[in-house]
């Protein structure tokens, strides 16, 4: 909704229930009889209605309620809520799915724990002569059936519905190998006579086909549990959002309202210790604000009046108002929400590999179980070639272990993002992550990212005799009129040396030149040489020297003057940050060089370069040419990060091998770079490539572990190792191993969630 | 060799080259998007045990709009990824989930569960 003249609002509403253009028509007119209303557009194509109205006499709610009255309905737009819904809706059914499959694993473990002893009394000759094998073989088959119809259905389901779309997946491996045993046994229990007169044993795998059930029912278990635990960033995210909001209304008011009925240019109250509802800008009031959960900034940031808030932080210390300007989708969380969840969904080159695996993983693993089967028929001696088989052949399909392959890569992946962006590090997508480990040079824009990237007062230096508190005072209440940065500068360092505020008159600028005012009945003036030479004032000459010494420093001059005496100078730079030096120090000891570039000369770029330890800069490059010092060490076999936060770095950013574009940087810059750091210090820098290093190590382990798992388990469980050591692998123990295995691939990717950025040196 | 190991054999490679077929050479179920009044390609695809149809062909520059109805509670469907769009969306069972993407490039782009076992293509031209 966006004010188009200067008192009507313009609405859009998506209309459902509308079939026909006559349907458009009607609910056209119904709109534009609707008090209040000075135009509606009904479009059947898109479903949409266009709805300009006086905001006095009309709302989205009367609007709603005119489009009901014509028989049709309006569908709510709230986009983040919807979500938060969505979400709310999956978790439900995913705890009840968790519910259900542990029940099954249950019922699987309770009947195992009873088929298991009874099928060991064969293996004790004085106890098998007491009982009826017979009868045994159909009490066995008895217990089974339900481990296998209820427990294990949708192993059975789900591969026959995968085999009719001719795809296969674990549960084909799961499926096949226990259906296997289980109709042998079922033959070898209904017609023991036939296998009696081949010469065989009627030997029955019930307990096998019980026991690999509840193993694999054990391991998608603890595989849910550890998989919901994945995507918990997102949710703790999506979970930040305020419900509600305390709008003032014209009549001044104030009301609770759900979120979703905030709108554009409302003021919203926020008190101490309460969540801030949504993104806006201060009307009126102060207060330090927590915004960790955004920037991972664990300081709380000081606020007043013009000063941007985001929803989802929360308030320390002072009561505040602000306008509302972003609701729903377009809010800093929820853009966030966004973007970690398309990281999310992006796949990293690394997992080429592995996808191209798991495409033909399972048809090739029911290819060498077949083979082993035919094999050991017919190599094994003939009294036991069947049931070797048999088991080799469960063995093999129960074993190998797809899941592992494709739950390598996304988990980590999952994780990391997730812990990025607990710390204000926004990753883009998982090809951005893998990068990002590779990095070898850091190129750094110095202006805004080693340095804060505003002017700052450094020296206030006040001719002998003067005292420079008043001084202070009289230049503060001066500046306080100004919007020149310089000014603001002076203003803030006043602030911060706690001066109090006096008022200042007949304030003018003099454009290119300065300011002047007066103030406690003295003229103020405060500019560079220029205004003191054109206002006939004479600079003494320990001033005159000062100021030398100040733009030797390559630092801005001010000089001031009040009642036509020069009496201080102001020293103005733009300074480096407090942690610009520790983070390019942890850079380098992660082995990385640091390289600098500014636009400014030579001297300044040295002077700063040396303040924090870089021995390689470029001075004097044009905005223009950034991108082709990206270039330049790329040429020198480079793999380049580059940092940088203003809008004319964006193509630098996109030339470099990884761009990380910086906190309050521009969307631009954000668009064209990989990572995002939400924080204004180095210290993203640092966080963003020691987590993709971990996480880049936990992937490598993971697929490591799922090839070598599966390219030495399938030949083990197939006997290859039986010549040798007449090993054989019992389908159980394979089915342990299954079990675990995925599990330990998740447990390795749920360890990244340990991570933390290097600590601030 | 006696004749039961004969069979065993034979039937073992005849089933293997049946598996061998059937997953990798048989001809898969092929499906065009229908365009909308507004110009968004529309596609429902049910998800069971795969994707049918499991190819989907949209045309470049345009809307497209995929209806994936999972038809089954079975967790290997449960997540949809569409790697190339950035795309991870969960699958409510017996719900329908709508995926909108612009695809911008002709070529195939592969869409899989969240293991990567269930597969289908979109193929834009």
């Amino acid at each position: 909704m966006s004010p188009t003249s200067e008192n009507t609002e313009t609405a859009t509403l998506d209309i459902e229930g509308m079939t026909c253009a006559s349907c458009a028509a009607a609910v056209e007119k119904s709109l534009s009889r609707a008090p209040g209303v000075q135009s509606a557009l009904v479009n059947f194509a898109t479903e949409k209605a266009t709805v300009q109205y006086l905001p006095g006499q009309a709302s989205p709610s009367t609007l709603k309620e005119a489009v009901v009255n014509a028989g049709y309905g309006v569908v709510e737009r709230a986009l983040d809520t919807s979500a938060a819904d969505r979400q709310a809706e999956i978790d439900r059914q995913k705890a009840l799915a968790y519910a259900k499959l542990k029940r099954r694993f249950w019922v699987a473990v309770g009947l195992a724990a009873v088929i298991m002893p009874l099928s060991m009394l064969m293996l004790w000759p004085a106890a098998m002569q007491r009982v009826n094998t017979q009868w045994l073989n159909y009490g066995l088959l008895l217990l089974t059936l339900p481990v296998l119809l209820y427990s294990g259905r949708e192993f059975y389901s789900s591969a026959w519905n995968g085999f009719r779309h001719r795809s296969a997946n674990m549960d084909t491996l799961i499926a096949v190998g226990t259906g296997a045993a289980f109709l042998y046994s079922v033959a070898a229990t209904v017609a023991p006579g036939f296998f009696m007169r081949h010469g065989l044993i009627p030997e029955v795998y019930y307990d096998t086909t019980a026991t690999i059930i509840a193993l694999i029912l054990l391991g998608k278990l603890l595989e849910l549990r550890a998989k919901t635990q994945t995507s918990a960033a997102i949710r703790g995210l999506m979970g930040l959002q305020a419900k509600t909001a305390r709008v003032v209304r014209p009549g001044g008011q104030e009301m609770d309202v759900p979120i979703e009925q905030v709108q554009l240019g409302d003021v919203v109250l926020v008190r101490p210790g309460e969540k801030v509802a949504t993104d806006g800008v201060i009307t009126e009031g102060q207060s330090a604000v927590d915004e960790a959960m955004l920037t991972g900034e664990s300081l709380p940031v000081a606020k007043k009046a013009g000063d941007a808030v985001f929803g989802a932080t929360l308030n320390k210390t002072g009561a505040f108002r602000f306008r509302v300007t972003k609701v729903g989708a377009d809010t800093m969380l929820a853009q966030i929400v966004k973007l970690v969840e398309d990281a999310q969904g992006s796949r990293a080159p690394i997992q080429r590999l592995a996808d191209k695996v798991s495409a033909i993983f399972v048809p090739t693993v029911v290819v060498i179980a077949i083979l082993t089967f035919v094999l050991w028929f017919d190599l094994a001696p003939v009294a036991t070639r069947l049931p070797l088989a048999l088991t080799n052949f469960v063995a093999v399909l129960i074993i190998a272990c797809p899941c592992a392959l494709g739950l390598a890569t996304p988990t980590a992946i999952m994780v990391s993002t997730g812990k990025g962006a607990e710390y204000g590090v926004l990753i883009r997508n998982a090809e951005a992550l893998e990068k990002a480990h590779q990095v070898n040079t850091v190129l750094l824009d110095k202006t805004g990212t080693i340095t804060r990237g505003e002017p700052t007062v450094t020296d206030f230096l006040t001719a002998p005799g003067q005292d420079a508190a008043s001084l202070l005072q009289l230049v503060a209440a001066l500046e306080r009129q100004s919007e020149h940065p310089l000014a603001e500068a002076v203003v803030r360092y006043a602030d911060a040396q706690a001066a109090p505020a006096l008022p200042a008159t007949d304030f003018r600028a003099i454009e290119g030149k300065g300011a002047a005012a007066t103030v406690n009945g003295q003229a103020v003036l405060i500019g560079n040489q220029r205004l003191l030479q054109d206002e006939n004032v004479a600079l003494p000459a320990d001033l005159l020297q000062q100021s030398e010494q100040l733009l030797n420093q390559a630092k801005t001059v001010l000089y001031v003057a009040v009642a036509g005496q020069a009496v201080a100078v102001i020293g103005v730079a733009d300074v480096v940050r407090e942690t610009s030096k520790a983070a390019i120090q942890q850079l380098q000891a992660l082995g990385i060089e640091v390289v600098m570039m500014t636009g400014d000369n030579a001297q300044t770029a040295a002077k700063v370069a040396a303040q924090v330890g870089i021995t390689r800069y470029f001075a004097e490059v044009l905005p223009s040419g950034k991108a082709a010092k990206v270039k330049e060490l790329q040429a020198e076999d480079r793999t380049v990060a580059m940092v940088g936060d203003g809008i004319n770095d964006a193509p630098a950013l996109a030339q470099a091998d990884i761009g990380l574009a910086m906190g309050g940087g521009t969307d631009v810059a954000m668009e064209a770079a990989g990572i995002t750091l939400m924080r204004s210090d180095l210290q993203g820098v640092v966080t963003a490539i020691a987590l993709s290093r971990q996480t880049i190590r936990t992937i490598k382990q993971n697929l490591f572990f799922a090839f070598v798992y599966n390219t030495l388990g399938i030949p083990i469980a197939a006997g290859l190792l039986y010549p040798f050591f007449g090993w054989l692998l019992s389908p159980m123990l394979a089915a342990g191993a299954m079990a675990l295995s995925s599990l330990s691939v998740l447990t390795n990717s749920l360890r990244l969630k340990g991570f933390a950025p290097v600590s601030k040196g | 060799m006696d004749s039961s190991e004969i069979i065993v054999t034979v039937a073992g490679l005849v089933l293997a080259a049946f598996v061998i077929w059937y997953f990798f050479f048989s001809t898969r179920q092929t499906a065009s998007a229908v365009s909308s009044s507004g110009g968004v390609q529309e596609v429902d695809i049910t998800v069971k045990g795969g994707y049918s149809p499991d190819v989907i062909e949209v045309e470049r520059g345009k809307p497209v709009q995929l209806h994936f109805y999972r038809d089954e509670e079975n967790s290997c469907s449960e997540e949809l990824l569409m790697p190339d769009f950035s795309i991870r969306r969960d699958l409510p069972a017996f719900q329908t989930t709508l995926v909108e993407l612009l695809p911008q490039e002709a070529g195939r782009f592969d869409f899989t569960c969240g293991m990567g076992m269930l597969r289908g293509t979109l193929v834009v031209k």
